[in-house]
Protein backbone atom coordinates (compact mmCIF):
# COMPACT_ATOMS: atom_id res chain seq x y z
CA UNK A 1 0.00 0.00 0.00
CA UNK A 2 2.89 2.35 0.98
CA UNK A 3 5.24 2.56 -1.77
CA UNK A 4 6.34 5.97 -1.32
CA UNK A 5 7.69 8.34 1.44
CA UNK A 6 7.20 11.95 1.97
CA UNK A 7 8.76 14.76 3.91
CA UNK A 8 6.27 16.22 6.76
CA UNK A 9 7.77 19.65 8.53
CA UNK A 10 5.86 20.16 11.85
CA UNK A 11 6.34 23.20 13.70
CA UNK A 12 6.00 22.16 17.12
CA UNK A 13 5.78 23.94 20.32
CA UNK A 14 5.97 22.88 23.82
CA UNK A 15 5.29 25.61 26.05
CA UNK A 16 6.39 23.69 29.05
CA UNK A 17 10.07 22.95 27.34
CA UNK A 18 10.18 25.23 23.95
CA UNK A 19 11.17 28.86 24.34
CA UNK A 20 10.05 29.41 20.46
CA UNK A 21 8.16 26.78 17.98
CA UNK A 22 10.65 25.00 16.20
CA UNK A 23 10.77 22.62 12.97
CA UNK A 24 11.20 18.91 13.22
CA UNK A 25 11.00 16.67 10.37
CA UNK A 26 9.20 13.31 9.60
CA UNK A 27 9.17 10.76 6.83
CA UNK A 28 5.81 9.10 6.44
CA UNK A 29 5.18 6.30 4.24
CA UNK A 30 2.10 7.36 1.97
CA UNK A 31 -0.34 6.35 -0.79
CA UNK A 32 -2.14 7.98 -3.07
CA UNK A 33 -5.05 8.48 -0.92
CA UNK A 34 -3.59 9.64 1.90
CA UNK A 35 -4.19 13.67 3.08
CA UNK A 36 -2.18 15.81 4.94
CA UNK A 37 -4.12 14.75 8.27
CA UNK A 38 -3.77 11.04 7.94
CA UNK A 39 0.05 11.63 8.05
CA UNK A 40 0.21 13.67 10.89
CA UNK A 41 -2.06 10.54 12.41
CA UNK A 42 0.63 8.20 11.34
CA UNK A 43 3.21 10.13 12.90
CA UNK A 44 0.93 10.72 16.18
CA UNK A 45 0.63 6.41 16.01
CA UNK A 46 3.53 5.22 14.83
CA UNK A 47 6.67 8.39 15.30
CA UNK A 48 6.31 10.37 18.03
CA UNK A 49 2.87 10.16 20.48
CA UNK A 50 3.86 13.54 21.55
CA UNK A 51 2.28 15.62 18.73
CA UNK A 52 -0.95 17.96 19.33
CA UNK A 53 -3.32 18.79 16.48
CA UNK A 54 -7.08 19.60 16.46
CA UNK A 55 -9.00 17.09 13.87
CA UNK A 56 -12.41 15.27 13.97
CA UNK A 57 -14.31 13.91 11.16
CA UNK A 58 -11.93 13.95 8.33
CA UNK A 59 -14.54 15.14 5.75
CA UNK A 60 -14.24 18.89 5.26
CA UNK A 61 -17.22 19.42 7.39
CA UNK A 62 -16.57 19.79 11.40
CA UNK A 63 -13.77 22.50 10.77
CA UNK A 64 -11.25 21.50 13.29
CA UNK A 65 -8.31 20.61 11.50
CA UNK A 66 -7.26 23.73 9.59
CA UNK A 67 -3.65 24.33 9.70
CA UNK A 68 -1.06 26.46 7.26
CA UNK A 69 0.08 24.33 4.51
CA UNK A 70 3.32 25.33 2.63
CA UNK A 71 2.44 28.70 3.77
CA UNK A 72 -1.52 28.32 2.94
CA UNK A 73 -4.33 27.82 5.24
CA UNK A 74 -6.08 24.59 4.36
CA UNK A 75 -7.95 22.10 6.12
CA UNK A 76 -5.36 18.64 6.23
CA UNK A 77 -8.61 16.57 5.65
CA UNK A 78 -8.98 18.06 2.24
CA UNK A 79 -5.08 18.24 1.09
CA UNK A 80 -3.60 15.37 -0.08
CA UNK A 81 -0.15 13.95 -0.14
CA UNK A 82 0.42 12.98 -3.90
CA UNK A 83 -0.48 16.71 -4.88
CA UNK A 84 2.33 17.92 -2.85
CA UNK A 85 4.70 14.98 -3.54
CA UNK A 86 7.90 15.21 -4.22
CA UNK A 87 8.31 18.11 -2.57
CA UNK A 88 8.61 18.42 1.26
CA UNK A 89 4.73 19.15 3.26
CA UNK A 90 5.67 22.10 5.82
CA UNK A 91 2.58 21.90 8.60
CA UNK A 92 2.00 25.18 10.70
CA UNK A 93 -0.48 25.83 13.42
CA UNK A 94 -3.20 28.51 11.71
CA UNK A 95 -1.49 31.67 10.87
CA UNK A 96 -2.29 34.83 13.00
CA UNK A 97 -3.52 32.95 16.10
CA UNK A 98 -1.80 32.10 19.62
CA UNK A 99 -0.20 28.65 19.17
CA UNK A 100 -1.23 26.72 22.55
CA UNK A 101 0.74 23.74 21.15
CA UNK A 102 2.43 22.25 18.12
CA UNK A 103 -0.51 22.92 15.54
CA UNK A 104 -3.25 23.68 18.13
CA UNK A 105 -4.22 27.50 17.97
CA UNK A 106 -6.12 29.52 20.98
CA UNK A 107 -9.43 30.26 19.54
CA UNK A 108 -10.98 32.42 22.28
CA UNK A 109 -10.81 35.52 20.41
CA UNK A 110 -13.04 34.08 17.39
CA UNK A 111 -15.63 32.40 19.84
CA UNK A 112 -15.94 35.62 21.82
CA UNK A 113 -15.95 37.47 18.15
CA UNK A 114 -18.83 34.40 17.26
CA UNK A 115 -20.65 35.89 20.54
CA UNK A 116 -20.99 39.56 19.81
CA UNK A 117 -22.24 39.30 16.52
CA UNK A 118 -25.33 37.41 17.37
CA UNK A 119 -25.68 35.05 15.17
CA UNK A 120 -29.32 33.59 15.60
CA UNK A 121 -32.40 34.95 14.37
CA UNK A 122 -33.98 37.56 15.87
CA UNK A 123 -37.15 37.93 14.64
CA UNK A 124 -38.82 42.32 14.13
CA UNK A 125 -41.85 40.93 15.35
CA UNK A 126 -42.44 37.93 18.16
CA UNK A 127 -44.45 34.60 16.17
CA UNK A 128 -46.57 32.64 18.04
CA UNK A 129 -46.68 28.92 17.19
CA UNK A 130 -50.22 29.28 15.52
CA UNK A 131 -48.56 31.73 13.10
CA UNK A 132 -46.94 28.29 11.54
CA UNK A 133 -43.87 28.22 9.58
CA UNK A 134 -41.92 31.12 7.85
CA UNK A 135 -42.08 31.18 4.12
CA UNK A 136 -39.29 31.58 2.11
CA UNK A 137 -38.71 32.08 -1.80
CA UNK A 138 -35.84 30.86 -3.37
CA UNK A 139 -34.08 34.56 -4.16
CA UNK A 140 -34.74 35.51 -0.45
CA UNK A 141 -32.56 31.84 0.73
CA UNK A 142 -30.35 32.83 -2.41
CA UNK A 143 -29.47 35.96 -0.40
CA UNK A 144 -27.74 34.57 2.40
CA UNK A 145 -27.23 30.96 1.82
CA UNK A 146 -23.77 30.78 0.65
CA UNK A 147 -22.68 32.79 3.71
CA UNK A 148 -24.60 30.20 5.92
CA UNK A 149 -22.41 27.08 4.57
CA UNK A 150 -19.34 28.70 7.11
CA UNK A 151 -17.94 26.01 9.13
CA UNK A 152 -15.64 28.29 11.43
CA UNK A 153 -12.40 26.62 10.77
CA UNK A 154 -10.98 29.56 10.76
CA UNK A 155 -8.87 29.55 7.79
CA UNK A 156 -10.25 33.58 6.47
CA UNK A 157 -8.73 34.23 9.28
CA UNK A 158 -5.29 32.98 8.83
CA UNK A 159 -5.52 34.28 5.50
CA UNK A 160 -6.26 38.07 6.77
CA UNK A 161 -3.43 40.01 7.43
CA UNK A 162 -6.15 42.67 8.90
CA UNK A 163 -6.85 40.52 11.36
CA UNK A 164 -3.25 39.65 11.99
CA UNK A 165 -2.18 43.44 12.29
CA UNK A 166 -4.90 44.51 14.32
CA UNK A 167 -6.59 41.32 16.44
CA UNK A 168 -9.39 43.55 17.66
CA UNK A 169 -10.67 43.76 13.79
CA UNK A 170 -14.04 41.25 13.84
CA UNK A 171 -12.93 39.52 11.20
CA UNK A 172 -14.03 37.57 7.67
CA UNK A 173 -15.45 34.43 9.59
CA UNK A 174 -17.73 36.46 12.27
CA UNK A 175 -18.94 39.44 9.72
CA UNK A 176 -19.65 36.99 7.00
CA UNK A 177 -21.72 34.79 9.52
CA UNK A 178 -23.25 38.47 10.73
CA UNK A 179 -24.18 38.77 7.22
CA UNK A 180 -25.69 35.69 7.21
CA UNK A 181 -28.43 36.52 9.67
CA UNK A 182 -28.71 40.19 8.30
CA UNK A 183 -29.63 39.04 4.94
CA UNK A 184 -31.94 36.24 6.44
CA UNK A 185 -35.88 37.55 5.42
CA UNK A 186 -36.76 36.06 8.77
CA UNK A 187 -34.15 38.35 10.88
CA UNK A 188 -34.85 41.66 12.04
CA UNK A 189 -32.02 42.84 14.14
CA UNK A 190 -29.72 44.19 11.34
CA UNK A 191 -30.22 47.78 12.96
CA UNK A 192 -29.10 45.97 16.39
CA UNK A 193 -26.37 44.55 14.92
CA UNK A 194 -24.96 47.74 12.98
CA UNK A 195 -23.65 48.96 16.27
CA UNK A 196 -20.40 46.29 15.76
CA UNK A 197 -20.09 46.24 12.01
CA UNK A 198 -19.75 50.32 11.95
CA UNK A 199 -17.39 50.17 14.96
CA UNK A 200 -13.39 50.72 15.16
CA UNK A 201 -13.66 47.07 15.38
CA UNK A 202 -15.98 46.67 12.46
CA UNK A 203 -15.95 46.47 8.85
CA UNK A 204 -13.60 48.98 7.94
CA UNK A 205 -10.28 47.30 8.61
CA UNK A 206 -10.91 45.18 5.95
CA UNK A 207 -8.70 46.22 2.63
CA UNK A 208 -10.15 44.14 0.33
CA UNK A 209 -6.94 41.71 -0.05
CA UNK A 210 -10.00 38.88 -0.67
CA UNK A 211 -7.36 36.01 0.47
CA UNK A 212 -10.14 35.14 2.64
CA UNK A 213 -12.39 34.39 0.50
CA UNK A 214 -9.66 32.84 -1.58
CA UNK A 215 -8.96 30.00 0.74
CA UNK A 216 -12.37 29.38 2.04
CA UNK A 217 -13.05 25.40 1.84
CA UNK A 218 -16.77 25.71 1.56
CA UNK A 219 -16.96 28.83 -0.77
CA UNK A 220 -18.61 31.39 1.60
CA UNK A 221 -16.58 34.65 0.22
CA UNK A 222 -16.38 36.53 3.73
CA UNK A 223 -14.89 39.35 1.55
CA UNK A 224 -17.86 39.85 -0.28
CA UNK A 225 -19.73 39.82 3.03
CA UNK A 226 -17.61 42.24 4.96
CA UNK A 227 -17.83 44.67 2.02
CA UNK A 228 -21.53 44.59 1.62
CA UNK A 229 -21.49 45.75 5.33
CA UNK A 230 -19.32 48.46 4.16
CA UNK A 231 -21.68 49.82 2.02
CA UNK A 232 -24.51 49.83 4.75
CA UNK A 233 -22.43 50.93 7.59
CA UNK A 234 -21.18 54.24 5.25
CA UNK A 235 -25.35 54.86 4.17
CA UNK A 236 -26.11 53.93 8.47
CA UNK A 237 -23.25 56.87 9.07
CA UNK A 238 -24.51 59.50 6.49
CA UNK A 239 -28.08 58.73 7.08
CA UNK A 240 -27.53 60.24 10.71
CA UNK A 241 -27.43 63.01 9.89
CA UNK A 242 -30.77 63.42 7.87
CA UNK A 243 -33.18 61.93 10.24
CA UNK A 244 -35.06 65.21 12.21
CA UNK A 245 -33.30 65.66 15.65
CA UNK A 246 -34.45 63.19 18.78
CA UNK A 247 -35.07 60.84 16.02
CA UNK A 248 -32.99 58.57 18.27
CA UNK A 249 -29.86 57.00 16.52
CA UNK B 1 1.49 26.81 38.55
CA UNK B 2 -0.50 27.53 34.60
CA UNK B 3 1.90 25.43 32.16
CA UNK B 4 -0.20 27.18 29.32
CA UNK B 5 2.29 29.81 27.47
CA UNK B 6 0.68 30.47 24.18
CA UNK B 7 2.89 32.08 21.58
CA UNK B 8 2.35 34.65 19.76
CA UNK B 9 3.95 35.18 15.92
CA UNK B 10 5.39 38.51 14.73
CA UNK B 11 3.60 39.83 11.33
CA UNK B 12 7.45 41.33 10.01
CA UNK B 13 7.09 40.49 6.45
CA UNK B 14 4.00 38.97 6.44
CA UNK B 15 3.62 40.91 3.00
CA UNK B 16 6.49 38.78 1.21
CA UNK B 17 5.46 35.35 2.05
CA UNK B 18 2.44 34.84 -0.57
CA UNK B 19 2.64 35.43 -3.89
CA UNK B 20 -1.58 36.72 -2.79
CA UNK B 21 0.17 39.23 -1.03
CA UNK B 22 2.85 40.42 -3.20
CA UNK B 23 0.53 41.50 -5.69
CA UNK B 24 -1.70 42.63 -3.08
CA UNK B 25 0.96 45.28 -2.05
CA UNK B 26 1.77 46.23 -5.94
CA UNK B 27 -2.17 46.81 -6.86
CA UNK B 28 -1.93 48.86 -3.24
CA UNK B 29 1.32 50.45 -4.96
CA UNK B 30 -0.24 52.31 -7.90
CA UNK B 31 -1.61 55.25 -5.25
CA UNK B 32 1.51 56.34 -5.06
CA UNK B 33 1.28 56.88 -9.06
CA UNK B 34 -2.25 58.22 -8.68
CA UNK B 35 -1.13 61.02 -6.47
CA UNK B 36 2.16 62.00 -7.99
CA UNK B 37 -0.04 61.87 -11.36
CA UNK B 38 -2.65 64.07 -9.21
CA UNK B 39 0.39 66.48 -7.99
CA UNK B 40 1.42 66.73 -11.58
CA UNK B 41 -2.27 68.00 -12.65
CA UNK B 42 -2.17 70.22 -9.64
CA UNK B 43 1.21 71.96 -10.45
CA UNK B 44 -0.80 72.83 -13.65
CA UNK B 45 -3.96 74.09 -12.05
CA UNK B 46 -1.29 76.48 -9.80
CA UNK B 47 0.55 77.41 -13.23
CA UNK B 48 -2.31 78.05 -15.20
CA UNK B 49 -3.29 80.57 -12.38
CA UNK B 50 -0.63 82.22 -12.31
CA UNK B 51 -0.40 83.22 -16.11
CA UNK B 52 0.62 81.98 -20.12
CA UNK B 53 4.35 82.07 -18.62
CA UNK B 54 4.30 79.77 -16.20
CA UNK B 55 1.79 77.63 -17.53
CA UNK B 56 4.11 77.23 -20.70
CA UNK B 57 7.06 76.51 -18.39
CA UNK B 58 4.66 73.93 -17.10
CA UNK B 59 4.05 72.68 -20.68
CA UNK B 60 7.69 72.36 -21.25
CA UNK B 61 8.26 70.00 -18.19
CA UNK B 62 6.26 67.75 -19.65
CA UNK B 63 8.42 67.47 -22.86
CA UNK B 64 11.26 66.62 -20.45
CA UNK B 65 12.59 63.02 -21.33
CA UNK B 66 12.40 62.31 -17.62
CA UNK B 67 8.85 63.62 -17.49
CA UNK B 68 7.87 61.29 -20.16
CA UNK B 69 9.62 58.50 -18.59
CA UNK B 70 7.33 59.20 -15.55
CA UNK B 71 4.17 59.27 -17.59
CA UNK B 72 5.16 55.88 -19.38
CA UNK B 73 5.52 54.03 -16.07
CA UNK B 74 2.37 55.81 -14.87
CA UNK B 75 0.19 54.70 -17.28
CA UNK B 76 1.44 51.05 -16.66
CA UNK B 77 0.40 51.64 -13.08
CA UNK B 78 -2.55 53.33 -13.64
CA UNK B 79 -3.68 50.45 -16.40
CA UNK B 80 -2.85 48.03 -13.47
CA UNK B 81 -5.01 49.91 -10.85
CA UNK B 82 -8.17 50.10 -13.71
CA UNK B 83 -7.64 46.37 -13.91
CA UNK B 84 -6.99 45.44 -10.42
CA UNK B 85 -9.92 47.71 -9.68
CA UNK B 86 -12.55 45.75 -11.55
CA UNK B 87 -11.24 42.67 -10.54
CA UNK B 88 -11.97 42.85 -6.97
CA UNK B 89 -15.02 44.45 -7.46
CA UNK B 90 -17.54 41.47 -7.72
CA UNK B 91 -15.98 40.60 -4.57
CA UNK B 92 -16.45 43.92 -3.39
CA UNK B 93 -20.37 44.93 -4.38
CA UNK B 94 -23.68 43.48 -3.74
CA UNK B 95 -25.00 40.60 -6.22
CA UNK B 96 -26.57 41.80 -9.04
CA UNK B 97 -29.30 40.38 -9.80
CA UNK B 98 -30.68 39.91 -13.84
CA UNK B 99 -33.73 38.29 -14.61
CA UNK B 100 -33.40 35.73 -11.79
CA UNK B 101 -29.90 34.49 -12.15
CA UNK B 102 -27.07 36.27 -10.31
CA UNK B 103 -24.78 37.78 -12.83
CA UNK B 104 -21.00 36.24 -12.72
CA UNK B 105 -18.00 37.63 -11.12
CA UNK B 106 -16.45 37.78 -14.50
CA UNK B 107 -19.48 39.45 -16.16
CA UNK B 108 -18.96 42.22 -13.53
CA UNK B 109 -15.37 42.57 -14.19
CA UNK B 110 -15.90 42.62 -17.68
CA UNK B 111 -18.49 45.47 -17.44
CA UNK B 112 -16.07 47.55 -15.43
CA UNK B 113 -13.21 46.95 -17.73
CA UNK B 114 -15.43 47.58 -21.12
CA UNK B 115 -16.60 50.63 -19.46
CA UNK B 116 -13.20 51.90 -19.19
CA UNK B 117 -12.43 51.41 -22.79
CA UNK B 118 -15.55 53.26 -23.74
CA UNK B 119 -14.87 56.14 -21.04
CA UNK B 120 -11.34 56.38 -22.78
CA UNK B 121 -12.27 56.20 -26.37
CA UNK B 122 -14.72 58.95 -25.29
CA UNK B 123 -12.47 61.08 -23.98
CA UNK B 124 -9.61 60.73 -26.68
CA UNK B 125 -12.91 61.52 -29.28
CA UNK B 126 -13.76 64.45 -27.05
CA UNK B 127 -10.04 65.99 -26.82
CA UNK B 128 -9.75 65.62 -30.52
CA UNK B 129 -12.62 66.90 -31.57
CA UNK B 130 -12.07 70.54 -29.36
CA UNK B 131 -8.69 70.53 -30.41
CA UNK B 132 -9.83 70.29 -33.65
CA UNK C 1 -11.18 44.01 29.03
CA UNK C 2 -13.68 44.66 25.99
CA UNK C 3 -13.76 48.37 24.95
CA UNK C 4 -17.03 50.08 24.45
CA UNK C 5 -17.75 50.32 21.16
CA UNK C 6 -16.82 53.50 18.96
CA UNK C 7 -18.54 54.56 15.38
CA UNK C 8 -15.60 54.60 12.73
CA UNK C 9 -15.43 57.63 11.06
CA UNK C 10 -13.84 55.73 8.04
CA UNK C 11 -16.96 56.07 5.56
CA UNK C 12 -16.07 59.76 4.84
CA UNK C 13 -12.46 58.48 4.08
CA UNK C 14 -13.55 55.12 2.40
CA UNK C 15 -16.37 57.12 0.60
CA UNK C 16 -13.60 59.37 -0.90
CA UNK C 17 -11.43 56.64 -1.74
CA UNK C 18 -13.71 54.76 -3.51
CA UNK C 19 -14.91 57.65 -5.46
CA UNK C 20 -11.59 58.48 -6.44
CA UNK C 21 -10.97 54.94 -7.18
CA UNK C 22 -13.40 54.59 -9.46
CA UNK C 23 -12.48 57.82 -11.25
CA UNK C 24 -8.92 56.82 -11.43
CA UNK C 25 -9.75 53.40 -12.51
CA UNK C 26 -12.35 54.50 -15.67
CA UNK C 27 -10.33 57.66 -16.35
CA UNK C 28 -6.81 58.05 -15.06
CA UNK C 29 -5.02 55.88 -17.99
CA UNK C 30 -6.22 57.84 -21.14
CA UNK C 31 -5.81 60.98 -18.80
CA UNK C 32 -2.46 60.46 -18.81
CA UNK C 33 -2.06 58.92 -21.95
CA UNK C 34 -3.20 62.60 -23.20
CA UNK C 35 -1.71 65.00 -21.01
CA UNK C 36 1.74 63.05 -20.08
CA UNK C 37 2.45 61.27 -23.56
CA UNK C 38 0.20 62.33 -26.53
CA UNK C 39 0.13 66.64 -26.07
CA UNK C 40 4.26 66.64 -24.93
CA UNK C 41 5.08 64.59 -27.43
CA UNK C 42 2.74 66.03 -30.40
CA UNK C 43 1.20 62.62 -30.83
CA UNK C 44 -2.65 62.42 -31.58
CA UNK C 45 -3.27 66.21 -31.47
CA UNK C 46 -1.98 69.39 -32.88
CA UNK C 47 0.89 70.18 -30.71
CA UNK C 48 -0.56 73.72 -29.38
CA UNK C 49 -3.46 71.42 -28.01
CA UNK C 50 -2.95 72.21 -24.15
CA UNK C 51 -1.78 75.42 -25.52
CA UNK C 52 -2.96 78.32 -22.88
CA UNK C 53 -5.71 79.96 -24.76
CA UNK C 54 -6.95 76.10 -24.87
CA UNK C 55 -6.59 75.82 -21.37
CA UNK C 56 -8.04 79.06 -20.05
CA UNK C 57 -11.02 78.43 -21.47
CA UNK C 58 -11.32 74.96 -20.08
CA UNK C 59 -10.89 75.90 -16.90
CA UNK C 60 -12.72 78.79 -17.28
CA UNK C 61 -15.50 76.99 -18.40
CA UNK C 62 -17.68 75.71 -14.97
CA UNK C 63 -18.20 71.92 -16.28
CA UNK C 64 -14.13 71.95 -17.45
CA UNK C 65 -14.09 73.31 -13.78
CA UNK C 66 -15.67 70.85 -12.06
CA UNK C 67 -13.79 68.17 -14.04
CA UNK C 68 -10.41 69.54 -13.01
CA UNK C 69 -11.39 69.48 -9.18
CA UNK C 70 -13.00 66.50 -9.19
CA UNK C 71 -9.74 64.32 -11.16
CA UNK C 72 -7.11 65.87 -8.70
CA UNK C 73 -9.05 66.04 -5.64
CA UNK C 74 -10.59 62.74 -5.26
CA UNK C 75 -7.54 61.41 -7.24
CA UNK C 76 -5.31 62.76 -3.55
CA UNK C 77 -7.95 61.31 -1.81
CA UNK C 78 -8.17 57.81 -2.95
CA UNK C 79 -4.14 57.73 -2.95
CA UNK C 80 -4.24 59.13 0.30
CA UNK C 81 -6.70 56.87 1.96
CA UNK C 82 -4.71 53.98 0.10
CA UNK C 83 -1.27 54.88 1.54
CA UNK C 84 -2.56 55.60 5.20
CA UNK C 85 -3.55 51.41 5.14
CA UNK C 86 -0.79 50.35 3.31
CA UNK C 87 1.42 52.35 6.08
CA UNK C 88 -0.39 50.34 8.53
CA UNK C 89 0.36 46.94 6.42
CA UNK C 90 3.90 47.13 6.56
CA UNK C 91 4.04 48.25 10.33
CA UNK C 92 3.38 52.26 10.20
CA UNK C 93 0.09 51.87 12.89
CA UNK C 94 -2.07 54.92 12.00
CA UNK C 95 -0.28 57.67 13.94
CA UNK C 96 -1.20 61.06 13.97
CA UNK C 97 2.10 61.70 11.41
CA UNK C 98 0.53 59.45 9.22
CA UNK C 99 -2.67 61.25 9.27
CA UNK C 100 -1.61 64.27 9.02
CA UNK C 101 0.63 63.43 5.61
CA UNK C 102 -2.48 61.37 4.20
CA UNK C 103 -5.66 63.09 4.95
CA UNK C 104 -4.31 66.11 5.54
CA UNK C 105 -1.86 66.34 2.06
CA UNK C 106 -4.98 65.64 0.24
CA UNK C 107 -7.23 67.96 1.84
CA UNK C 108 -4.21 70.79 1.38
CA UNK C 109 -3.97 69.47 -2.45
CA UNK C 110 -7.84 69.84 -2.56
CA UNK C 111 -7.99 73.40 -1.04
CA UNK C 112 -5.08 74.55 -3.38
CA UNK C 113 -6.80 73.19 -6.56
CA UNK C 114 -10.05 75.36 -5.42
CA UNK C 115 -8.06 78.18 -4.56
CA UNK C 116 -6.58 78.01 -8.18
CA UNK C 117 -9.40 77.30 -10.47
CA UNK C 118 -11.54 79.97 -8.66
CA UNK C 119 -8.85 82.57 -9.58
CA UNK C 120 -8.68 81.57 -13.12
CA UNK C 121 -12.21 82.97 -12.63
CA UNK C 122 -15.09 82.23 -15.17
Amino acid sequence: MADKTITVEVLRYRPEQDPAPEFQRYQVPFSDDMSVLQALLYIKDELDETLSFRWSCRMAICGSCGMMINGDPKLSCKTFLRDIHPATVRVEALNHFPIERDLVVVMDDFIDKLERIQPYIIPAEPRSLDQGAYLQTPAQLDKYEQFSSCINCLLCYAACPQYGLNPTFIGPGALALLHRYNADSRDGASAQRMELVAAEEGVFNCTAVGYCSEVCPKHVDPANAVNQNKTTAAADYFARFLKPKGSGK
Amino acid sequence: MNKRRPYVRPMTGWWRKNPFFIEYMIHEGTALFVAAYALVLLAGLVCLAQGEAAWNGWLGALRHPLAILFHLVTLAMLSYHSWTWFKIMPKTMPPVVLGGRRLPAAAITGGGLAAVALASIAALGLVWGMTR
Amino acid sequence: MRRPLKRSNAPIFWGLFGAGGMLSALLGPVLVLITGLAVPLGLLFGSDAMSYQNMLAFAQNWLGKAFAFAVVSLFLWHAGHRIFHSLHDIGIHGGPLAKLVCYGGALLGTLVAAFSLLSIGF
